[in-house]
C-alpha cells in the first residue's frame, strides 16, 4: 500500500506546464520536422521552452479559444483574424509561407498536368471521374481546398463517398488514402516533400497563385485567458520574427529542399501596435 | 522485412528517443494501472458478494462501459481538465498525469467487470463457509481478493493490455508532445501519419514485445508464487 500511494505521489508530481509554453499548431509544420530543426535554436537562444500540440488549424483555434495554449501558429488568415478580432489573440502576424500542391498518380488520368489553372484542373478532376481524397477536418488545407472547390463552381459534396472521399484525418493519413487508391489530394508542399509513403504518386499541378499558403503566428490574449504564459509567449513569436528566427526557418531543408520561406516584415514589440 | 531490422537497430543501438518513449509508455500505463486496480478491484468483489437493489443493474453497467471508446474517455477527461473545464486550476492538461486519468477511467470497468466475474464464480462455493464463519463486509472483500489473486492476475492484465495499447485517449489529453507527453502508440500514429510506415511497424513490434515481456513476467511470478504455496 506504501508504494501504491508512492506510485500515485509520483504521478501527481510529474511536472505540470506552468514554465513552459504551449503553442498550438497546424500539423504540416510538425509533421516536415520544422520544430525539431527550430526548437533547439530558440532554446538556446532565448531560453524559452516549447511543447508543441500538432492538430489540424481549425481544432488548434478551438483548443486556443479554451485558454489550453499559450500561442497559435495555423494557416487559415480569415480564421487568424477572426481569432484576434474576437479578442482572443493579442495580434496575428505573417510568419513564412510555402504553398499547396496537388497530389496525383504519375500517370495523371485527369490530365491534370496540362490545366491552365487551379480551377481547370479541378475541373478536370471532376468530368473524368477520379477520385479525390479530401481532409474534411476542418484543417487550414482543408478550407483551402473548399474554397478552390467553390471557385471552380462545383459542389463536391454531391460525389462525397463516390468520387469525393473525406477522410476526416491529418495530412498524412489523407496522403496514404490518397497515394493508395491513386486518388487526387491537395497537400502543402512541406508536408508532401518530408512525407515517406509517396508509392506513385507525384506532385501534378503547383505553382498558381491561388495556391499561396502563409502561415501566420498570434499570441493568445491574456486578457481572455489569465493562464497564458504572456511573457513566454511574446519571446517565442518575437523570436520567431526575428532576422535569427526567419534565418532558422529559412535555412529548414528536406532532401534538399527548401520547406517554408519566412516573410516576416521585422516590426518587433508589436503588441504596442496590435489590432 | 526493413521494418523489423529498423526496430532492432533502434533497441540494440539503444536509442534515447525510443527509450525515452518507451520508459514513458510503462510509467504512463503502470500507474494508471496501480490506481484502477485500488478502485476496481474491491469494487467489482463488493459487487459480486453483497445485495442490494439495483445491483445487477449496476453490473450491466459496468460490463457496458467496457467498451467505452477510447476517444470519448479522452474527450471527457480533456473537457475536464481544458483551462476553461472545472479542473482546469490544476494546470494537468498536457501532462503524462493527465494521460494517467484518462487511463484510469479507461481501464477502471474493465478491471472491476472481470474481476466481478471471478468473484461471483468463487462466491458460490465460498458463500455458506463466509457466512457461518461471520466472514462479512470488508473482511469478506479482502479474504476474497487473497483468495483469488491468480486468477485476478489476468484481470489486471487485461487492463494493463488496454492502457499500453490505447491511442485515442492519450493523445487527446497528452497532444503527444515530443520529450513530454509521446508515448509508444501515439508515436506510431505520428510515424504513420508521416509516411514513415516502416518506423511505425517497428515501433509496434517494440510494444508488441513490451507487451509480451510484461505479460511473461506476471505469469512467471502467479506460476513461483503459485508452486511455493503447495509445495
Amino acid at each position: 500500500m506504501k508504494h501504491l500511494i508512492t506510485c500515485v505521489a509520483l504521478a501527481l508530481s510529474t511536472p505540470v506546464l506552468a514554465d513552459t509554453l504551449v503553442v498550438q499548431s497546424t500539423t504540416s509544420t510538425e509533421n516536415s520536422g520544422l520544430y525539431d530543426h527550430l526548437m533547439p535554436i530558440l532554446e538556446r537562444e532565448t531560453g524559452v521552452k516549447v511543447n508543441v500540440v500538432a492538430v489540424g488549424t481549425g481544432q488548434a483555434i478551438k483548443n486556443a479559444m479554451r485558454c489550453d495554449g499559450d500561442v497559435l501558429l495555423v494557416h487559415s488568415r480569415p480564421d487568424e483574424e477572426k481569432f484576434v478580432a474576437d479578442g482572443y489573440g493579442d495580434y496575428r502576424r505573417d510568419l513564412m509561407y510555402n504553398d499547396f500542391v496537388i497530389i496525383g498518380p504519375k500517370a495523371d488520368p485527369a490530365r491534370v498536368a496540362g490545366a491552365a489553372n487551379v480551377t481547370e484542373a479541378l475541373q478536370r478532376i471532376r468530368e473524368t471521374g477520379a477520385r479525390f481524397a479530401s481532409r474534411g477536418d476542418d484543417s487550414g488545407t482543408h478550407k483551402k481546398e473548399r474554397l478552390l472547390w467553390q471557385e471552380a463552381a462545383i459542389d463536391p459534396d454531391a460525389g462525397s463517398g463516390q468520387w469525393y472521399l473525406e477522410t476526416g484525418s491529418g495530412m498524412g493519413a489523407t496522403l496514404n488514402t490518397g497515394v493508395s487508391l491513386g486518388a487526387y489530394v491537395l497537400s502543402d508542399r512541406a508536408t508532401w516533400i518530408s512525407f515517406g509513403n509517396k508509392q506513385d504518386s507525384t506532385i501534378v499541378f503547383e505553382g498558381a497563385p491561388p495556391l499561396f499558403n502563409q502561415y501566420g503566428v498570434i499570441p493568445v490574449n491574456a486578457g481572455k485567458c489569465p493562464t497564458v504564459n504572456r511573457e513566454a509567449a511574446e519571446i517565442f513569436a518575437n523570436w520567431l520574427l526575428s532576422e535569427s528566427g526567419q534565418a532558422a526557418i529559412g535555412a529548414y531543408q528536406v532532401k534538399g529542399k527548401q520547406l517554408f520561406v519566412p516573410n516576416a516584415n521585422h516590426k518587433l514589440n508589436s503588441s504596442i501596435e496590435s489590432k | 522485412m526493413n521494418a523489423l531490422a529498423e526496430a532492432f537497430r533502434l533497441i540494440i543501438t539503444l536509442d534515447a528517443d525510443l527509450f525515452e518513449i518507451l520508459w514513458l509508455s510503462i510509467r504512463v500505463s503502470l500507474i494508471a494501472l496501480a490506481i484502477s486496480a485500488v478502485i476496481s478491484l474491491p469494487l467489482g468483489t463488493w459487487l459480486a458478494i453483497t445485495r442490494f437493489p439495483g445491483r445487477k443493474f449496476c453490473i450491466l453497467v459496468l460490463n457496458a462501459l467496457m467498451g467505452m471508446p477510447p476517444v470519448v474517455v479522452g474527450l471527457m477527461v480533456y473537457l475536464l481538465l481544458s483551462r476553461s473545464g472545472p479542473l482546469g486550476w490544476m494546470g494537468l492538461l498536457y501532462t503524462p498525469t493527465a494521460m494517467i486519468i484518462a487511463q484510469v477511467v479507461l481501464i477502471t470497468p474493465i478491471i472491476a467487470a472481470l474481476s466481478n466475474q471471478v468473484i461471483e464464480n468463487l462466491h458460490q462455493e465460498y458463500r455458506d463457509t463466509f457466512y457461518s464463519m461471520g466472514v462479512t463486509g470488508r473482511r469478506a472483500v479482502v479474504a476474497y481478493l487473497v483468495d483469488a489473486r491468480y486468477a485476478l492476475t489476468t484481470c489486471i492484465l487485461a487492463g494493463f493490455g488496454r492502457a499500453i495499447a490505447e491511442v485515442g485517449a492519450v493523445i487527446i489529453v497528452g497532444g503527444n508532445i515530443d520529450h513530454l507527453t509521446r508515448v509508444m502508440t501515439t508515436a506510431i500514429a505520428l510515424e504513420t501519419s508521416k509516411g514513415n510506415l516502416s518506423l511505425a511497424l517497428g515501433l509496434g513490434a517494440v510494444l508488441l514485445a513490451l507487451s509480451l515481456l510484461v505479460n511473461a513476467l506476471v505469469i512467471g511470478v502467479r506460476e513461483y508464487a503459485a508452486k511455493r504455496q503447495y509445495a
